[in-house]
């Protein structure tokens, strides 16, 4: 059991009922939301900005720098968003907060939203969760009813709506351009970046866009100061993270931690190990997308900067666990299939390279492959990677690409 | 506008204020290959061929919509540049089927350009089989998508410039193709045959059907001429072998059209070559009609309308004009009525 000091977002995971309303505030809920409007929207963007908080969806952008680059001046629209789509193939951390304390998330969202100066919020939910889509919907209700959230908030003047816009099960909605076309009605395919959503986003406005997670920082961050939240974590990784362990462990499920945690002691104390007493082959630790670590590499911090030095991502923390017994090949060929399923069909490199790359996968599984093969997805990986117009084709390359270029013995014996 | 400088290749070169690195580097002579980026659809970024790399930035940049910056300083041809090109191309021709010898496109079609000036002889990948549709529903236009690269070109033509609205990309992944309203064959679709998608297309996957087979892009010539169908004026480019014209296109960064065209203008020219055209004036003689000559015709006419007006007065008669013709020829008409036939009675086919 993690202790509780060493978390921000789940430290009330033992308290029941915490979804309602009533037991939220009981528990010391919408102090901060209380605070956050009596002081001028500026010096929340501060106090976000000293925090260091860095977005929590993969990318790891700081929060505070988002919200500078809104346009100056106020007469403008602007949206809020929360990505909720958590497609991340191995990642579960977000219906943690969404379905156990859905007003953390709509108290973050409406500090947000007066930093901002934003109007409207979606929560853009993934399809699959319908019924945390209906609990959601039912906080809303209860924080409107109560003056929370809505028109005239606290009697402050402030307004601000939650909506909840459920996507239709395509990953590549989680990419935040391709999450606003969704949300306009359209197919949810990226645009071209620039302009970025801070200038041009939802319905051509202003428009921020968050990871649950991040959101859900923001009311510790303004009740307890940015010194708190930096109390936390280490230098360039501030405060905790949710990790959501799965595949072959003991006890999967969510953990947080401060970042920096090892690795390791994730996978052997809080997971309590390796199911079935079988040996560790690799751990792919931040979602599908990163790049895969072989049981050697485990000894690692987990934060943003030394899972990039060590070519990986932090990504969203969903960490997949992979013992002895299995194929790396096998898993590479699904990854293959996964994003060749998932491209949105825009750009080619990742069109017609993850079709070829998920042909060439199953030609190898089916013994009728060749070295060549083996090069051609290598070239692929290599040449995809920053020839993309998001990050999904490079996703693919770099998971695929090291999981070839690590495990290559495992291939190459699939030619012999 | 004010000037900026840049590097590109080594080189210096100077550029307007705005401009994207694409035309910077054309305008100086500097090759960046594009299939997606087409003048009339500006900046797309979806073939990712004209990456180029740029000092400071991360990664490959696609130049196409890339603005220029004073001190950037771009690289079109390292070696990550030219493999990701080759990687593409490479990638078109594994995904689709495209067989020059009997594209209708071969000599004009600018992704056989992109492999041959990268070199490509044959792809590295595999042939992936595809089965996608052959559309000939429609009258003037055939659509192969297998042939299609995804491009969006006939897209942006067909919502941005004809506004039509009648193309869009449907399907996902690898499965993305063009469709027509909801999916539905081109013929029995809300489109007008405008052409403009084809004008635009960069390979073969959308060709005038009434040209197939019957001349290549190199032994056409190309003849610009004024459209005759109506008072605007639009400029054609006739394609022309041996004497006949096998298609038409509007002629592209020309008042007023500026390349677009409207279903006559492009498709309707069976007439010139037509046996049935009329070539000289026709008078009906007991009961049929006679050639005769333009004196016969002129005095015939003149005569009729004047013992209309001696017997009936002015009042009798009433000019209608063509809302289609030019403004000169309108203008003429209503002279005429007015000062010649004396009456005021004048109008114009949209109205009557």
């Amino acid at each position: 059991m993690v202790a509780i000091a060493e978390r921000i977002l789940l430290t009330k995971s033992n308290v029941r009922e915490l979804h309602s309303i009533s037991v939220y505030l009981e528990h010391g809920g919408y102090q901060a939301l209380k605070k956050a409007l009596s002081m001028p929207p500026a010096d929340i963007i501060s106090m976000v900005e000293q925090s260091e908080l860095r977005g929590r969806g993969g990318a790891g952008f700081p929060a505070g720098r988002k919200w500078r680059f809104l346009p100056a001046g106020r007469q403008l629209k602007r949206y809020l968003i929360c990505n909720a789509d958590e497609g991340e193939p191995g990642t579960f951390k977000d219906r943690q907060i969404m379905e156990f304390d859905p007003h953390l998330l709509i108290e973050g969202m409406t500090i947000a939203g007066y930093a901002t100066g934003s109007c409207q919020g979606f929560i853009y939910i993934r399809g699959e969760y319908d019924w945390i889509a209906k609990v959601l919907v039912r906080a809303i209700k209860e924080a409107e009813d109560i003056g929370f959230s809505g028109n005239n908030i606290l009697d402050t003047g402030f307004s601000f709506c939650v909506d909840v816009f459920r996507g239709a099960g395509s990953y590549i909605c989680g990419e935040e351009t391709a999450l606003i076309e969704s949300i306009e009605g359209k197919a949810g395919r990226p645009r071209l970046k620039p302009p970025f959503p801070a200038s041009c986003g939802l319905y051509g406005e202003p428009t921020v866009i968050h990871n649950v997670s991040t959101l859900a920082f923001v009311p510790f961050i303004i009740e307890r100061g940015p010194e708190a939240f930096k109390s936390f974590g280490k230098p360039g990784s501030y405060g905790t993270k949710m990790f959501g362990l799965c595949g072959h462990v003991n006890k999967p499920g969510v953990y947080e931690h401060p970042l920096g945690v090892s690795l390791k002691k994730l996978i052997y104390e809080d997971a309590g190990g390796i199911k079935g007493g079988k040996r560790l082959k690799a751990v792919i630790p931040g979602g599908l997308s990163a790049p895969v670590l072989k049981a050697n590499e485990i000894d690692i911090s987990m934060d943003f900067d030394s899972l990039t030095a060590a070519g990986s991502l932090l990504g969203t923390g969903g960490i997949i666990v992979l013992d002895e017994g299995v194929s790396i090949p096998f898993v590479a060929q699904k990854t293959a299939k996964f994003f060749a399923h998932e491209s949105c069909g825009k750009c080619t490199p990742c069109r017609e390279g993850t079709n070829v790359i998920r042909f060439l996968m199953d030609r190898l599984m089916q013994g009728k492959g060749s070295l060549n093969d083996i090069e051609q997805v290598l070239r692929l990986c290599r040449y995809m990677k920053g020839a993309t117009l998001c990050a999904l084709g490079e996703a693919a390359a770099l998971a695929i690409g090291t999981m070839v270029r690590k495990f290559r013995d495992e291939f190459e014996e699939l030619v012999k | 506008m004010s000037k900026l400088a840049l590097t590109i290749d080594g080189k210096s070169i100077q550029t307007a204020e705005g401009q994207t690195v694409l035309s910077a580097a054309r305008e100086n002579g500097i090759h960046i290959p594009t299939l997606c980026y087409h003048p009339r659809t500006k900046q797309a970024g979806k073939c990712r061929l004209c990456v180029v790399e740029v000092e400071g930035l991360p990664g490959l940049r696609v130049s196409c919509s890339l603005e220029a910056k004073t001190g950037m300083v771009v690289r079109t041809n390292t070696e990550q540049v030219i493999e990701t090109r080759k990687m593409i191309i490479e990638l078109y021709l594994s995904n689709g089927k495209h067989n020059c010898l009997a594209c209708e496109a071969n000599g004009a079609c600018e992704l056989q350009d992109a492999a041959y000036r990268l070199g490509i002889d044959k792809p590295a990948f595999p042939e992936i089989p595809k089965d996608k549709p052959y559309d000939d529903s429609c009258p003037m236009i055939i659509r192969d998508m297998n042939k299609c690269i995804q491009c969006y070109r006939c897209i942006e033509a067909c919502n941005s410039i004809a506004v039509n609205d009648v193309l869009d990309m449907g399907f996902r992944g690898s499965s993305m193709t063009v469709v027509c309203d909801t999916d539905k064959p081109m013929g029995k679709s809300s489109c007008v045959v405008c052409g403009e998608c084809v004008q635009l297309c960069p390979t073969g996957a959308l060709t005038e059907k009434k040209a197939v087979g019957k001349g290549r892009a190199w032994e056409m010539k190309t003849i610009k001429t004024t459209c005759g169908y109506c008072g605007v004026g639009c400029q054609l480019d006739l394609h022309v072998k041996d004497n006949r014209i096998i298609k038409v296109t509007g002629a592209e960064n020309t008042a007023p059209n500026y390349g677009s065209l409207c279903v006559k203008g492009r498709f309707g020219y069976d007439y010139v070559h037509s046996p049935e055209r009329l070539k000289s004036p026709l008078i009906k003689k007991d009961g049929k009609f006679e050639e005769v000559s333009w004196d016969e015709a002129l005095d015939f006419v003149a005569g009729r309308l004047t013992e209309i007006k001696d017997k009936y007065g002015p009042g009798a008669i009433v000019g209608i004009g063509c809302a289609r013709s030019t403004n000169e020829s309108n203008y003429v008409m209503m002279k005429f009525m007015r000062a010649v036939i004396g009456t005021n009675n004048v109008d114009h086919c949209a109205r009557t």
